[in-house]
């Protein structure tokens, strides 16, 4: 059968599963557009306010359903416009395949109309990258973008199709998608690293984002509770293993918890699982869990040694490797670890302020209370997103929502958007500070378009409250081009967009706010007034040791 | 800093090359030299680089070049099982009367005259580095108008070969 390019980029995509995309038309992606409104029954088409949106919520999909999340947009500025929603899935190895449109392969390099290299631009933001050039090669490079995309340690795939190649008639014919090969570890490694846990009295286990994409979350809870060795988690591993455990000690560095970043510190088996060791987590790496030998499983060979000289190192999918260490170890209790552990978790909770009528742990513990702490919680980046993190209480994997690794303010309103669409049955509330919030709100127009029922929750100190902690510890309370003493009224803009809002100046508000916000099934805006000078701790200066913590 | 020598196939594509280049500038490592071109098998290159830099970094260069899809295989080349050469063209200036001299230096390196002129030699010189860097340093009182060279190419000795 001859179909044209565009009917081919439909077909893979069917082929591949994917039944939603977002994205924004324009002229080079004129031709896939038309096939979209003519498969509209196969593939839902969420039309964004801006590109970088797209790129979000392809992102938040992805995140929150472990599926592949797919963007489109056309070609020079719409192209362009993605770049920083590809690097925010980048630094966090989420798997989105980008589709971009270019100008005809005959106008390629000549400086044409809405030209951009968006191939050479995103190399480095991508796992890998395409530009299309024989329409024959267009159904295996959209295959293989897929399966690049969600193997071995995932990562966004971008594909550049010229005008003419959406055109151009090709034989097609489907294909079965490939079964996934999960990457094994390898026995002698396996073997080596039971032994150290073996020899450990006082273990110390770090899960990063990499436990919940190998979908391995039920055997590092079986994991930690045989070998009863402390938890942390890092802010991508969050929801890896259950908040509400014992074993649960919170994050680790800059923002850790006093437990978890003592832990690691006094701890002589240090298990890193699915991790990378951010500087955010390791701080001072000379000083970084200075009396344990570092045991680290990862998927990726580039991560051994790459922050942290490691002592050994298994390198596999962690479900696959956990499996066989879980078989080649017996219980053990390390009870005065633990209650070394117990005691610090009792000593130093994470503690709270109470400056002002309404405060930020007031605001997540009532937005966890009126979710039955079931919601899936996406962020944008600084304080909010801290705060989102420390004190709700997440109990599954894909239920934290945030760009860690890029840091991308603005990009959880589209994350958010994503999110409520993959995961329809669950309700998804969006912790936003007015600084990132402000960057696309645009996206409110989208939510009312499609009924998205995101619940968006503007934490408003009215600062970018990260940047003026930062001002106030280390640069003298000078709060240079910090103070958001400037509109818009976040309840008139929502107004604008026709969506239902409230404001919240005190705890009763808010849960009156919040108590009503669940009920309705569509997006729902809650402007939540704090003081500009709350702050988030605990906190570690960049670059001391971990176990030096501001906290108060 | 210490000089290691990668040897990479890659697939035979537009793009690897500067995706490869890409990757050592954005992660901060020097390349001392890159030769490139395709092997017997059509759709593979083959690139040797000689990358600057202490054990921590060669190891890093390698992990991170293997992450790159078009990439096929790496190998570190050990310097004593390997044998490694490089072309230069050196055009010298080459007055009559020093002429003789030129070419008995030529001479004793087995380099090759490949193009006169009235002022200039122009000296093919193949051999290591160290070769290239001796003739250079006997070559340069004469004045040396204009230098290229290829960047090191290298294979290992006997039966080993880069897939085995």
């Amino acid at each position: 059968m001859k179909i044209n390019g565009s009917e081919i980029v439909i077909e893979c995509l069917v082929e591949q599963g994917v039944d939603v995309v977002f994205g924004y038309p324009g002229g080079a992606v004129l031709n896939i557009y038309d096939a979209l409104y003519k498969n509209s029954h196969r593939i839902r088409h969420i039309l964004t306010a801006h590109e970088q949106g797209a790129a979000h919520a392809a992102d938040g999909y992805a995140r929150a359903t472990g599926k592949v999340g797919v963007c489109i947009a056309t070609s020079g500025p719409g192209a362009t416009n993605l770049v920083t929603g590809i690097a925010t899935a980048y630094m966090d190895s989420v798997p989105v395949v980008a589709i971009t449109g270019n100008v005809s392969t005959s106008l390629l390099g000549k400086d044409s109309f809405q030209e951009a290299d968006i191939a050479g631009i995103t190399a480095p933001i991508t796992k890998h990258n395409y530009i299309v050039k024989d329409v024959k090669e267009l159904a295996g490079t959209i295959r293989k973008a897929f399966e690049i995309a969600r193997s071995g340690r995932p990562g966004p795939v971008l594909i550049d199709i010229p005008k003419d190649i959406s055109a151009a008639l090709c034989e097609f014919e489907n294909k079965k998608v490939s079964e996934e090969k999960r990457i094994k570890p390898n026995p002698s490694e396996i073997e080596q690293a039971c032994k150290l846990i073996r020899e450990s009295k006082k273990p110390f286990i770090f899960a990063g984002g990499g436990v919940i994409h190998s979908d391995a979350c039920d055997m590092l809870f079986k994991f930690a509770k045989k070998i009863n060795a402390p938890v942390s988690c890092s802010l991508m591993g969050l929801g890896a293993f259950p908040s509400s455990e014992p074993l649960f000690t919170g994050m680790l560095g800059m923002h850790g918890t006093k437990a978890s970043n003592m832990a690691a510190s006094k701890c002589d088996l240090f298990i890193a699982i699915g991790t990378r060791f951010s500087d955010r987590v390791i701080s001072d790496p000379n000083k970084f869990a200075r009396n344990a030998k570092i045991l680290h499983i990862d998927v990726d060979p580039a991560e051994i040694d790459k922050n942290i000289k490691t002592y050994h190192a298994v390198i596999g999918d962690i479900k696959e490797s956990l499996i066989p260490i879980l078989g080649g170890l017996e219980e053990s209790e390390n009870k005065e670890w633990l209650d070394f552990i117990f005691d610090m978790k009792e000593k130093f909770p994470i503690g709270h302020t109470h400056i002002g009528k309404l405060t930020p742990h007031q605001i997540i513990k009532t937005v966890e209370k009126y979710t039955q702490g079931d919601a899936i919680i996406t962020t944008e980046v600084g304080q909010h997103q801290m705060w989102a993190a420390q004190y709700y209480s997440y109990k599954k994997p894909r239920t934290f929502i945030s760009s860690g690794g890029f840091g991308t303010m603005g990009y959880g309103t589209g994350a958010s958007m994503g999110a409520s669409i993959g995961k329809p049955d669950t309700r998804v509330v969006h912790i936003a500070g007015d600084g990132s919030f402000r960057m696309n709100s645009n996206e409110l127009g989208t939510m009312k378009a499609y009924n998205i029922p995101v619940i968006v929750v503007v934490v408003n100190n009215g600062t970018l409250g990260m940047v003026r902690q930062w001002q106030s510890f280390f640069y003298e309370e000078r709060y240079s081009q910090t103070t958001l003493d400037r509109g818009p009224d976040f309840n008139m803009l929502a107004d604008a967009y026709g969506i239902k809002n409230f404001k919240a100046t005190t705890e009763a508000e808010f849960e009156s706010a919040m108590k009503n916000a669940v009920l309705l099934n569509e997006p729902v805006l809650i402007n939540a007034v704090i003081d500009i000078d709350e702050k988030v701790l605990p906190m570690v200066p960049a670059g001391r040791p971990i176990d030096e913590l501001i906290l108060e | 800093m210490a000089k290691h020598i990668l040897s990479v196939l890659t697939e035979n594509k537009a793009g690897v090359l500067s995706r490869i280049s890409g990757l050592f500038s954005r992660r901060g490592f020097n390349i001392d030299s890159l030769a490139v071109g395709p092997t017997e098998d059509e759709s593979v290159s083959r690139m040797t680089i000689v990358v600057d830099g202490d054990e921590y970094i060669v190891e890093q260069v390698s992990k991170q070049l293997n992450k790159l899809i078009d990439v096929i295989k790496i190998k570190r080349l050990d310097e004593s099982e390997t044998v490694s050469r490089e072309l230069a063209l050196i055009k010298v200036n080459a007055p009559a009367e020093q002429r003789s001299e030129i070419l008995q230096i030529v001479d004793i390196f087995r380099a090759k005259i490949i193009d006169v002129s009235h002022e200039t030699l122009t000296v093919e010189m193949t051999g290591t580095t160290e070769k290239q860097k001796a003739i250079l340093d006997l070559l340069a009182p004469y004045g040396i108008k204009e230098l290229v060279k290829t960047g090191l190419v290298s294979l290992q000795r006997g039966t080993n070969y880069i897939n085995k």
